[in-house]
């Protein structure tokens, strides 16, 4: 008897497994935004720099991070770097570093955009009130920097988020890879499970990621003066 | 390294070079298309038609390209659309860069201010004639450098269609790890031919951006 397609998602813990799957690449996005959280304030601050060299060290990182497909930088940690190093990177592990690399790249630039947008003379009244270099960073750049910067911030979470998808390519087991397992488990007796399980895991990335890029356009609209 | 390897692969890397181009090409196309549309439509704010738009952007830009693509070629085959690889993708670029192009032309839109507008109008203008002559010219002007990073973007994402077998950049250069375990030589080659293709673009982008920096008339 030819079943229901849809069936194929609550068969056994099918739907359960695709968001265990889910969860694996929503660990390694979760690593990375954190890493790249506190990373990319830091290149952000240090791209504000007075000196040329270290302006240009960080533009160099930043610009070679971003003209490189991330795929590619996947491949090339996971493949490559291991085998001229000679030592062994679980394929998530590999992740972990390529996302947190990319993403501290982008926040470093968010920060940066932030903090050169900020009109210099709240920098200079905060010299002339005699704060120190230190004080005018954490009273007076920071809090108002800070408003500018996380919608966008939240904004390159999503992101994150979404491109961890590429991890099945270099063999982590997520969401996508358990999808492929419970489609070829159940291809001979639901021949259209495929539609119904990349249907489901196009609707669960959409659930994660849509209140988040909601919540970032709230956020925007609200400190927007 | 292997460079005999390596020269004798160059061809190769060539002709899934212009697989590369040829897909980003008609993806941005495709995707400026869409979203010049579905820009206008939410600027005029169009019964019913921009609420569709709305949720196609929301669609879009919350899911991943890769979930996409194995969506349109695996998924909507068993339900009897069977797609080809090729046009999967270039669907897909365009379902994906659509809602970007969008954003990046309303964000031009908004940009025009409304004095131009009025000004328009009473002047006597049509509706459509302050579209063309007034409208579009300054928009353009302003959402240039989203459409330049969106076009870099995209050319970036067709990396993903290897998954579907497609014959781009990283399906040759999967192809010759798993052929040759050359690994670093056919990486190394990646590497080089994005950096061919992309860093004539980034650098024309900039100085485009530099030309249009100062566009935005009466703000």
């Amino acid at each position: 008897m030819q079943e229901w397609g849809i069936s194929v998602l609550f068969e056994g813990q099918n739907l359960f497994r695709l968001v265990e799957g889910l969860s694996v690449s929503i660990r390694i996005a979760a690593v990375s935004i954190a890493f790249s959280a506190v990373c990319g304030i830091l290149l952000g601050i240090l791209m504000t720099s007075r000196y040329r060299l270290v302006r240009y060290g960080c533009r160099l990182y930043l610009e070679a991070i971003r003209i490189i497909p991330t795929l590619v930088w996947l491949f090339l940690f996971y493949f490559s770097l291991t085998k001229i190093m000679h030592f062994h990177l679980s394929a998530e592990l590999a992740s972990d570093i390529v996302f947190s690399l990319w993403g501290t790249a982008e926040m470093g630039d968010l920060v940066r955009g932030a903090i050169t947008s900020m009109p210099k003379h709240q920098t200079d009244s905060g010299f002339a009130i005699g704060l120190t270099k230190l004080q005018v960073y954490r009273y007076i750049i920071i809090p108002q920097a800070l408003r500018r910067l996380i919608p966008s911030a939240i904004n390159l979470a999503t992101r994150m988020i979404k491109t961890t998808s590429l991890v099945v390519l270099i063999g982590v087991v997520e969401v996508l890879k358990v999808g492929q397992q419970i489609i070829e488990v159940s291809i001979l007796k639901n021949p259209t499970a495929s539609f119904w399980v990349y249907g489901c895991i196009f609707f669960l990335y959409f659930i994660i990621c849509y209140p988040v890029s909601l919540f970032s356009k709230k956020l925007e609209t609200k400190w927007q003066q | 390294m292997d460079f005999n390897f390596m020269s004798a692969s160059i061809p190769l890397y060539i002709k899934a070079a212009k697989m590369t181009l040829d897909l980003a090409a008609w993806g941005i196309l495709s995707s400026l298309a869409i979203g010049f549309v579905c820009a206008l439509i939410g600027y005029y704010k169009i019964k019913i038609l921009d609420k569709i738009v709305q949720i196609y952007i929301e669609l879009s830009r919350n899911t991943p390209l890769l979930i996409q693509l194995f969506f349109l070629y695996y998924g909507l085959a068993k339900m009897g659309i069977k797609l080809e690889a090729y046009t999967c993708a270039i669907l897909g670029l365009a379902f994906l860069g659509g809602s970007y192009m969008s954003e990046a032309f309303r964000a031009g839109l908004e940009a025009v201010n409304k004095i131009q507008i009025e000004s328009g109008l009473s002047i006597g203008l049509t509706r459509w004639q302050l579209t063309r002559y007034v409208i579009l010219p300054q928009a353009f002007a302003v959402a240039v450098p989203a459409i330049g990073a969106n076009a870099i973007f995209l050319l970036k994402e067709t990396s993903v269609v290897s998954a579907i077998a497609l014959a781009d950049l990283m399906f040759v250069a999967k192809d010759l790890i798993g052929m040759y375990y050359k690994t670093t030589e056919a990486l190394v080659l990646l590497v080089f031919s994005y950096l061919i293709l992309l860093l004539p673009i980034s650098i024309f982008l900039t100085y485009i951006e530099r030309r249009v920096r100062h566009a935005g008339v009466g703000n």
